[in-house]
């Protein structure tokens, strides 16, 4: 645990003191920030319009408009950043020969790779985090409904800590950062796309639409916990971190 | 103590390591030589656990490495050929992380620290980034590192390769200071390291190893008292074997 902790400290400082972690959360945040900003102007606009119109104003809902499609928008945006994050991790190790040292001190691969993992998902947090402010804003004036905002921020921490691992495990196969981004950039975004093939063969599809991210990642940002949503993302996460085990196991060998 | 118990490494149908037995004992300072390629590195990264052998056992104290890695990797402080080191991280920063992975907690973790700044010459720049050191002062910190913990193992590949002369000077003092008691594993090109450092010598070439033992009994060996005569010899000798 001490050990993990060790590690996780390190790739932190790593993170701070190399331009990543700030390119990644302001680009975040800025693409985020335009998102929302844009879909609550839309809403804004949406809502002057209803006055006039007391069937259309009962039904417009800050949720419907405003919560559902930012979140689903922020998990695109977490996509297309993460893999910058991640890639790294184990790249990066490899490539300034200092695995030779993290590989011959007295640590376990479970522990290098829960270590780095989690100086991931903290950067996550900070930068899921640092949208609450806007995202909060509107109920210092209206009523929204609070429990499917929480529980979309909730699915997109499940969804970023999901791709981190596969991002872990993507670095772990090579020792160029930029192929590590591109390549588990496309995993995710086949997983996530994956249910498309649902709309042309009915072969396999519940399995499809079950191993794809989108539908899971839907029903949280429409404030549905279902624990097989949870499951999902639990274990996918799993998976993840697993075939970065597999990796370093293997690796062993043939360094 | 560390031992090597008939180390055999293969990458597909290349031999890197065949066949190494030798023993080093608590206390002795050996200098480990061959040419490039020979397989020194690859017979380090197994005594360190880095590497899987395809056979054989690596033995630090009576622990196997592959059997209990935690265990045995506690004892051996390791410098890679290429120093490890964070280009992001301060020198201090670095070093915490080290040493917290050894199990280094609290006081000890600084007091330890400290030790090994003062003993490496590092008091200068244990607040600057590493990435602006020079090549000498991140030899330091490599070194620094492997003697976190007090070691009592410590495997050093090619610890002066690169350095300017006064460099290879200071370091070289530095590591004649570590003995005392500590098991050295030291490789090397440059012989006069071996003379002036160790007590024994081992001589690899083509991932067997040739010669070993105390540095005047191989030396009478070969007939000659000069270990440039001797390792020439030995080396075109094993050549065509």
């Amino acid at each position: 645990m001490r050990n993990t902790w060790a590690v996780m400290k390190k790739e932190l400082k790593i993170y701070f003191s190399s331009p990543t972690a700030y390119i990644v959360i302001s680009l975040f945040l800025l693409l985020a920030g335009f998102m929302y900003y844009v879909i609550v102007s839309n809403f804004s606009l949406l809502s002057l319009r209803a006055g006039s119109n007391p069937y259309f104003s009962s039904h417009l809902s800050l949720n419907q408009s405003v919560y559902i499609p930012f979140f689903s928008n922020a998990a695109v945006v977490l996509l297309l950043l993460l893999p910058i994050l991640t890639m790294r991790l184990f790249a990066e190790e490899k490539r300034q020969r200092t695995e030779e040292l993290l590989f011959t001190l007295p640590l376990t691969n479970t522990q290098i790779i829960l270590g780095k993992y989690l100086a991931a998902v903290v950067v996550l947090f900070l930068m899921i985090l640092a949208t609450a402010p806007y995202v909060f804003y509107p109920f210092t004036i209206t009523r929204p409904e609070l429990a499917p905002v929480l529980t979309g921020y909730l699915g997109l921490f499940l969804l970023g800590a999901s791709f981190i691992s596969f991002g872990l495990f993507t670095s772990s196969l090579t020792e160029n950062q930029i192929v590590a981004a591109v390549f588990s950039f496309a995993i995710l975004l086949l997983l996530w796309l994956i249910y498309w093939l649902t709309y042309v063969t009915s072969f396999l599809g519940d399995f499809l639409k079950f191993i794809s991210f989108f539908g899971h990642f839907d029903n949280l940002s429409k404030g549905v916990i279902d624990t097989a949503d949870i499951a999902y993302y639990l274990s996918f996460t799993l998976v993840g971190l697993f075939l970065t085990y597999a990796v370093l196991e293997v690796k062993r060998w043939w360094r | 103590m560390i031992r090597a118990e008939n180390l055999t490494k293969y990458y597909g149908n290349i031999r890197a390591v065949e066949d190494l037995t030798m023993e080093v004992p608590d206390g002795s300072i050996l200098g480990f030589l061959g040419p490039n390629g020979a397989g020194k590195t690859t017979t380090m990264r197994m005594l360190t656990g880095y590497t899987t052998p395809t056979r054989g056992k690596a033995i630090v104290e009576e622990i196997d490495i592959q059997r209990e890695p935690l265990r045995a990797k506690r004892l051996i402080g390791y410098l890679p050929e290429v120093p490890p080191l964070y280009p992001e991280l301060k020198v201090r920063s670095f070093l915490e992380f080290v040493a917290e992975v050894k199990g280094l907690r609290g006081k000890k973790k600084k007091a330890e620290i400290e030790r090994v700044v003062s003993q490496a010459g590092l008091e200068k720049v244990v607040h600057r980034r590493i990435r602006n050191l020079s090549k000498g002062y991140r030899q330091r910190v490599g070194i620094a590192q492997a003697l976190l913990g007090d070691p009592k193992v410590l495997i050093l590949d090619e610890p002066t390769i690169g350095l300017d002369p006064k460099e290879i000077v200071e370091i070289r003092a530095l590591i004649k200071s570590l003995g005392g008691g500590r098991t050295i594993i030291l490789s090397t090109h440059i012989l006069q390291e071996v003379t002036s450092v160790c007590d024994s010598i081992a001589i690899i070439n083509e991932g067997r190893l040739i010669e070993f033992g105390k540095i005047k009994e191989v030396e009478e060996k070969y007939g000659s008292t000069s270990l440039e005569e001797v390792y020439i010899s030995a080396i075109s000798r094993g050549g065509e074997a």
